[in-house]
């Protein structure tokens, strides 16, 4: 086991008045929230709500990021943390024309390139593949898998460096029953195991269970950030849904009440 | 940010290089297209000017320097477009590598088809065709070379203000089409009009055209050439360096 007994200060990833505009629309509304390292953290609303752009800016792809960004102790998009945060993004970025083991072989030599390392480099891959559960798979070409399986590609790329922060944008999207399962005991076994700090979207709320703390998002903001008990004991719910459904509610009628003119587009 | 410098790894610039060709390895009938088609395109040529083999020489060395520009460029700017909407660019870019290797690894992999290239369809023109080449053989695959990279770097360049892959076919004739008409293939470029013949000095396809051209009619490598070689890598560097500005880490 890691080390858990951190305090706030050294939490994984701090954001305050985290802002994100895109185009002429402000996506993220300065943000407040902490992820505690070594942890599942889920990020939960509905479409549209503005994950992505946070997942985004959190591994420093996103522009026009605005606030206090800090990720592992440095500013989010800082060139040191790029071999120390692996990312998966919602459609799985993988070369189509190259087998999975030639996918991951290309990302195994952008992080650790050199002869030196070619023996590392190999059993991080056969890990990695084995880690998603695609060995029987390793010699097929990506674009003849399925779409769980090249999106379980994608995650093998993220999960090759070991990184200490894992960003992952709905992974579970389209995969079956079984599957999920095994993904998400993976991903316990990533936090228990080696410590790796996960921040994991998704719009499945059932799969909030399963996670250690949650950040419910809804139109840019965060509606609440505790752990799948506290809100359902907040809000006197027998489920995370239903927690969630309370807060939007909740938020609607706040809205209502305090915004009564706001303008129409 | 564009703060951080392109540095250059050699062992990921190769990683990325192996990675290109290993990609086209797995699609065989665009090697073969790749490969080919100059080939035929220069035989084809040399037929239609049968009877007129001093027309075949002049614009037979020209073409053999316009092919691997124009291959280049298609290959190119499809690549990098799928790199771009397929995500694996934004991955790369949140990973530890330099934009130079990225460019440089497209560079040496197409780079190198293009000498597969060139060989095919200098060795046809010049020992099967009969193309009259009083200079060195060798001299016309440099510039093939050259005008492969500066194809590369186009191709590069253009796929950032494409949007799917019908426009950047569309680029095509857009960047390539004005050089060709300008380049002094049809005509010499002092017979144009005095405001095209001052377009065409500051376009790049003229001075590989003309490279093509010394090593056609002078025995020695004359000033001129090395003028024209190093105009091309100039430009085509340059726009490598445009190229690379327009891959960001951070995008919206």
């Amino acid at each position: 086991m890691m080390n858990l007994s951190r305090t706030a200060d050294t939490s994984a990833v701090s954001a305050r008045a985290l802002t994100v505009v895109r185009g002429d629309r402000t996506v993220l509304r300065g943000l407040d929230f902490t992820v505690e390292p070594g942890r599942i953290t889920g990020l939960l609303g509905p479409s549209g709500c503005g994950k992505s752009t946070l997942m985004r800016a959190v591994v420093g792809t996103q522009t026009k990021v605005t606030g206090a960004l800090d990720v592992l102790g440095r500013p989010a998009g800082h060139p040191s943390l790029r071999p120390r945060v692996g990312y998966v993004t919602q459609a799985p970025s993988v070369y189509a024309d190259l087998t999975v083991r030639q996918n991951l072989d290309y990302f195994a030599a952008v992080l650790r390139p050199g002869r030196a390392h070619r023996a590392f480099r190999e059993e991080a891959v056969s890990r990695a593949i084995g880690d998603v559960d695609l060995t029987s798979h390793a010699d097929a070409l990506a674009t003849a898998l399925s779409g769980g399986q090249r999106s379980r590609v994608s995650l093998a790329v993220a999960l090759l460096g070991t990184p200490e922060l894992l960003v992952l944008d709905e992974p579970t999207v389209g995969l079956d029953p079984v599957l999920r399962r095994d993904l998400w005991n993976l991903f316990h076994t990533l936090a228990d195991d080696r410590g790796t700090t996960i921040l994991v979207s998704s719009h499945v709320m059932d799969e909030a269970e399963r996670c250690h703390r949650l950040l419910l998002m809804r139109e840019g903001e965060i509606l609440a950030d505790n752990t799948p008990e506290a809100l359902r004991a907040r809000t006197g719910s027998a489920t995370v849904e239903e927690a969630f459904l309370h807060l939007v509610d909740q938020a609607s009628v706040d809205e209502a009440a305090t915004a009564p003119q706001e303008t129409s587009r | 940010m564009s703060t951080d410098a392109p540095a250059l790894s050699p062992a990921r610039t190769l990683a990325t290089a192996g990675r290109v060709l290993r990609q086209l390895r797995h699609d065989p009938r665009t090697i073969a297209l790749l490969l080919i088609v100059p080939v035929l395109m220069i035989t084809l040529l040399r037929y239609v000017f049968d009877a007129d083999t001093g027309t075949f020489d002049a614009i037979g060395a020209s073409l053999l320097g316009i092919f691997p520009l124009i291959t280049m460029f298609l290959v190119t700017s499809i690549a990098t477009l799928r790199e771009r909407t397929s995500g694996t660019l934004e991955r790369l870019l949140a990973m530890p590598l330099g934009k130079g290797d990225l460019i440089a690894g497209y560079a040496l992999a197409f780079g190198a088809v293009a000498v597969a290239q060139s060989l095919l369809a200098t060795a046809m023109s010049v020992w099967v065709l009969g193309l009259d080449v009083v200079g060195s053989p060798w001299l016309l695959l440099l510039v093939a070379l050259l005008d492969a990279l500066l194809g590369t770097a186009l191709g590069l360049f253009v796929s950032a203000f494409a949007a799917s892959e019908f426009q950047a076919v569309q680029f095509m004739p857009a960047v390539i089409f004005p050089q060709l008409l300008l380049c002094g293939l049809f005509t010499p470029r002092d017979r144009m009009h005095p405001v095209l013949e001052a377009v065409s000095d500051v376009l790049p396809m003229s001075y590989a055209v003309d490279g093509m051209n010394q090593v056609l009619t002078h025995t020695d490598v004359t000033a001129d050439f090395y003028r024209d070689i190093l105009i091309v890598a100039g430009c085509a560097l340059l726009v490598l360096c445009l190229g690379a500005a327009t891959l960001r880490r951070r995008t919206t």
